[in-house]
């Protein structure tokens, strides 16, 4: 089960708790399975087909760039934050 | 380069780098806008267009100036050097070495202005102290280096001079 | 130089090779945008908005249009309207809509330096006389400029219409166009165990990159209806997506060559002239140069966001951080993006504390837009966090290296954000930083009457970027090989990355040709910003070259006739394993070698490496009567993985601190209460200079990062965090008084001095 941690402004879905306990191979299935369990969620996370503008999620330590299709592993941490760079 | 009808241009005569010119220019050009546009050398660079960046420094009879603050009629007569004669060609100046050796530059903007300058000083004060040099190109600004590297290249060029 | 574990010897990193683009910018050879020259170019020029926040009612160009030597006249109405629809990149946020508007104002301006239209004609004069003949008519409305007029609930709204996001819920009428949170664990119950609480603020102006060369663009389209670009940027494929968005057309229409670029900071990222000169050049049909003077590139271009930060922080008897809060509010300038999410990430980095909570709020004010400006929003918040650091140290006693080895992030540590840190350096720079001569000096306390000195420490952090690169080898006959890769090179990259090759191949740095080339010539490349050049297109160049010895292994063996595993290139010489009569080097078999070019490429889209943390310490002597602070004694730590080229990593290290310095004492926009800069030049706006400084030390951590085969991790952005609390906290060692204003300029000083 990999960890996933909601930003605080999608904390509402799950009651206010987090980190929520998620199964998922990929971070596509992850977020099915927790449209499943906090319906709505989904459009918060994807548009199009990928993750949404501004959205980022980081699993274990590192912000993905494969986005939907990066494996997720057994004991994963996934943060959904603000996307940012630099200057 | 197209200029208004009104105004007719003036004749002047200048050494540039060493090369006698005859130039035809407008009357109120800047020795920079000269430079870069009519002769048509461009490592003289524009930064601020009023006197406070030094990027634009050249060495008009031995004296280091602003050319965005020096007319293109004021150089007639005169001699000129701009960064485009600092190499000969057996090599580059002993300044130009230093600067590549010590990472003196890092975007290059201000390089010009301050090989310029440096060889000015150097040229009449072969040994000058830290704070001689620093004080010398209080004029040129840099904002990539933080001006260590520029100063230690100028000490290195002046222990080899 | 200080290094950990992973020792390496390497033939090529960590040497001091000249730069390979170093004898054309050392000779004034090197073309930069304002240099080019194209047959039959024109000039063009922009008027820009004399008011701070207005309405457009009508623009009249006529007068202009018939100017004799006018060529073409534009306004936002000769480009498409865009909706707000979101970027999808992180380098290049904010919506398409507000992108098209901050290059032309549409029916507002938002700031003084707004441009309005723009003007193609044969001279710059013209040009210049043309703008004198457009009429603008405005409604002039009421300035808003900083966060505190903009959060007032009777404040003017600046962007109407646009729907902000506070907290997930759609808003609108406010000029905070994003209110965040994050929270870990449980601040209030931190706070309350904690034995000692204190908290304060900081207040900032804003500040510009100060880059020296202006901003500028030339286009000109082609006959199948594609317009080229030459521009001075940090991406010159964010400006070709960015151009062609604003313009409507597919990126394949849009090619960008980038120029060499004097200074940028991130404060060319952003797009404004590109589009400008792409349409005057279609409506005159000839090439159409724009610079910007040095009066727009301060009013008109973004600048790094002033603000308000607040910080608290909770600690046990022992030192220990229970409890952590900021409060955050950056101005984002006429559109949104105030760096709020890099501030919230940066705030608390260098700290582990069980229990944060970051509010941040994105404020929209009456200024340019705000852009990046080297690990934007770091500095302002470093400012907070550290001065508070060091007064919680001043007040109960404790030594401030120690307090912040008590506490130090390390590896596996969880972030206020949330997500755990990979490998970093900071425990090994704070080391560093105890062992150092400067720490170990003693300050000399020896002064004429009216001068006293202080030294001030302080830490900081910018995290790096990965994205996308593309690198190109080709071997060439004579032995050496040619790259070409997209990063334009600010600082030295070129070399960077051609020295990476060169370990790779076994080859002097000399022998790769590097070439930073067009949009068309090379794969996506991500900008040179974000601390991520020398890390992703670095790696690039390592894969590229590793392909490279498997070309050359496998033409050998066809050359020689053997099978490919018989064959082994090392440093540069090619040998069959078996037979010893079989041997070339590389010079050699370049040039003779089977089947066509021996070629190889490779492309990444990099996560992160860990991020770069810095330390910096500043001794200043300041005079009592007149405020003045001088810098006598600096040294910059910071952790940067693997020093590629050592001395372009110092030179990020002395130029991040001098513009930290620059900013912690002198630099503003000093405005008008009806919102204009009054001193957008650089006799006011105030830089260092070669007076104003000392010699800056430098001492280059080497922790490994995890990402790279060579440990590399950005360095660019860090230096420009620690500077302004090491000044500050310099100057209460040296008065007593705490600076929580920037600029500390001497009339601040002296006024703090008197309220004493």
């Amino acid at each position: 089960m990999a960890s996933v941690y909601l930003p605080y402004k999608l904390r509402h879905f799950a009651m206010g708790s987090s980190p929520i306990d998620v199964d998922g191979k990929t971070l596509n299935e992850l977020i099915n399975n927790l449209e499943k369990l906090f319906p709505g969620i989904k459009l918060e996370l994807v548009e199009n087909g990928k993750l949404k503008p501004g959205l980022s999620a980081v699993i274990d330590g590192r912000a993905t760039r494969l986005g939907l299709i990066h494996k997720i592993n057994e004991n994963s941490e996934v943060h959904f934050l603000p996307a940012i760079a630099g200057g | 380069m197209a200029t208004s009808k009104k105004v007719k241009k003036i004749q002047i005569t200048t050494t540039i780098n060493g090369q006698e010119m005859e130039l035809l220019i407008p009357p109120y050009i800047s020795l920079l806008e000269t430079l870069r546009e009519i002769v048509g050398i461009t490592g003289t660079k524009e930064g601020c267009n009023d006197g406070n960046c030094g990027a634009c420094t050249v060495n008009i009879d031995g004296r280091i100036v602003d050319s965005c603050l020096v007319l293109g009629a004021e150089v007639d007569g005169k001699n000129i050097e701009t960064i485009e004669g600092m190499a000969t060609p057996e090599g580059l100046h002993p300044l130009q070495q230093a600067f590549l050796e010590e990472a003196a530059l890092q975007c290059g903007i201000c390089t010009p202005g301050f090989l310029v300058a440096s060889k000015n000083l150097l040229d009449n004060e072969p040994n000058p102290s830290e704070g001689r040099i620093r004080h010398w190109l209080s004029g040129n600004l840099c904002r990539c280096t933080g001006y260590d590297k520029i100063v230690k290249a100028v000490q290195k060029a002046s222990d080899k001079s | 130089m200080v290094s950990t574990a992973d020792k390496k010897e390497y033939k090529v990193i960590g040497t001091r090779p000249i730069r390979h683009d170093g004898y054309d910018k050392v000779t004034g050879r090197a073309q930069y945008g304002a240099d080019i020259k194209l047959p039959g170019l024109v000039f063009g020029a922009v008027l820009r908005s004399p008011h701070a926040h207005a309405i457009i009612k009508n623009i009249d160009t006529s007068e202009a249009e018939k100017l004799s030597g006018v060529l073409a006249v534009m306004t936002a109405k000769d480009l498409p309207r865009l909706e707000n629809i979101q970027r999808a990149s992180a380098e290049e946020s904010g919506s398409e809509k507000h992108l098209s508007e901050n290059v032309l104002a549409h029916k507002k301006v938002m700031y003084k330096g707004h441009a309005v239209a723009a003007v193609a004609a044969g001279d710059i004069n013209t040009a210049e006389e043309a703008l004198n003949k457009i009429k603008v008519d405005y409604e002039v409305l009421e300035p808003v400029i900083n966060v505190d007029q903009a959060m007032d609930k009777d404040a003017p709204i600046i962007l109407e219409g646009f729907e902000a996001d506070h907290l997930g819920k759609k808003v609108l009428n406010t000029n905070v166009a994003l209110h965040e949170i994050h929270d870990f664990g449980d601040v209030e119950k931190g706070f309350s165990e904690s034995d000692f609480v204190l908290e304060n603020e900081v207040n900032m102006q804003t500040v510009h990159q100060g880059y020296i060369e202006p901003h500028n663009a030339t286009a000109i389209w082609d006959e199948e209806d594609r317009v080229k670009i030459w521009t001075s940027t940090q991406g010159s494929f964010t400006v070709r997506d960015s151009v062609s968005k604003v313009l409507g057309l597919d990126v394949s229409r849009v090619r960008v060559t980038p120029m060499e670029i004097g200074g940028g900071f991130g404060g060319k990222i952003p797009i404004y002239l590109e589009p400008l000169a792409a349409v005057l050049s279609r409506k005159s049909r000839r090439p159409v140069k724009l610079i910007m003077t040095r009066t727009d590139v301060f009013e008109s271009t973004g600048p790094a966001p002033g603000g308000k930060v607040k910080v608290k922080l909770g600690v046990d008897s022992s030192g220990k951080i229970l409890a952590a809060s900021a409060v955050i509010k950056l101005e984002a300038g006429g559109f949104p993006e105030a760096f709020i999410e890099a501030a919230s990430q940066c705030v608390f980095s260098c700290y582990d504390i069980p229990s944060t909570r970051i509010e941040g709020y994105d404020v929209i004010v009456n200024k340019p837009s705000s852009a990046a400006y080297r690990a934007p929003g770091s500095p302002q918040v470093a400012f907070a966090i550290e001065t508070l650091v060091d007064e919680i140290c001043d007040k109960k006693g404790w030594d401030p290296l120690e307090f912040r080895v008590k506490n130090v992030a390390r590896k596996g540590t969880r972030t206020a954000l949330g997500p755990l840190y990979t490998r970093i350096g900071l425990e090994e720079c704070l080391e560093a930083a105890k062992k150092s001569d400067h720490w170990n000096s003693k300050l000399n306390d020896n002064l004429p009457s009216g001068k006293k000195r202080g030294r001030g420490i302080a830490s900081g952090y910018w995290f790096n970027i990965g994205f996308k690169s593309h690198v190109n080898l080709a071997l060439n006959s004579d032995g050496t090989v040619a790259l070409t890769e997209g990063s334009t090179d600010i600082g030295g990259t070129r070399a960077a990355i051609s020295m990476q090759a060169a370990e790779v191949l076994g080859i002097p740095a000399e022998d790769v040709r590097p070439s930073v080339v067009d949009t068309d010539s090379i794969g996506y490349t991500d900008v040179t910003g974000g601390s991520r050049t020398c890390y992703a297109t670095g790696y690039a160049a390592y894969l590229a070259s590793q392909k490279l010895i498997e070309e050359i292994e496998e033409k050998a063996a066809l050359k020689w006739d053997i099978d490919v595993t018989e064959v082994v290139y090392e440093n540069g010489i090619i040998k069959s394993k078996s037979n010893s009569e079989l041997k070339m080097t590389l010079k050699e078999f370049a040039d003779d070698s089977p089947g066509g070019p021996v070629t190889a490429n490779a492309s990444v889209d990099l996560e992160e490496a860990g991020g770069g943390f810095g330390v910096h310490i500043a001794d200043i002597e300041i005079d009592e009567n007149t405020g003045k602070t001088d810098v006598v004694r600096y040294t910059a730590i910071q952790d940067c993985g693997k020093a590629i080229h050592p001395s372009y990593v110092e030179g990020q290290l002395q130029g991040g601190a001098t513009q930290g310095i620059g900013w912690a004492l002198n630099e503003e926009y000093y405005m008008s209460q009806d919102g204009r800069m009054e001193n957008s030049s650089y006799l006011d706006y105030r830089m260092p200079i070669s007076l104003d400084l000392p010699m800056i030390d430098t001492i280059l951590v080497e922790v490994p990062s995890e990402e790279h085969p060579f440990g590399v991790r950005g360095v660019g952005e860090t230096p420009i965090v620690p500077p302004i609390p090491t000044i500050s906290n310099a100057i209460h060692n040296a008065l007593g008084i705490r600076m929580s204003s920037t600029p500390m300029k001497p009339s601040s000083i002296i006024e703090s001095l008197k309220n004493k």
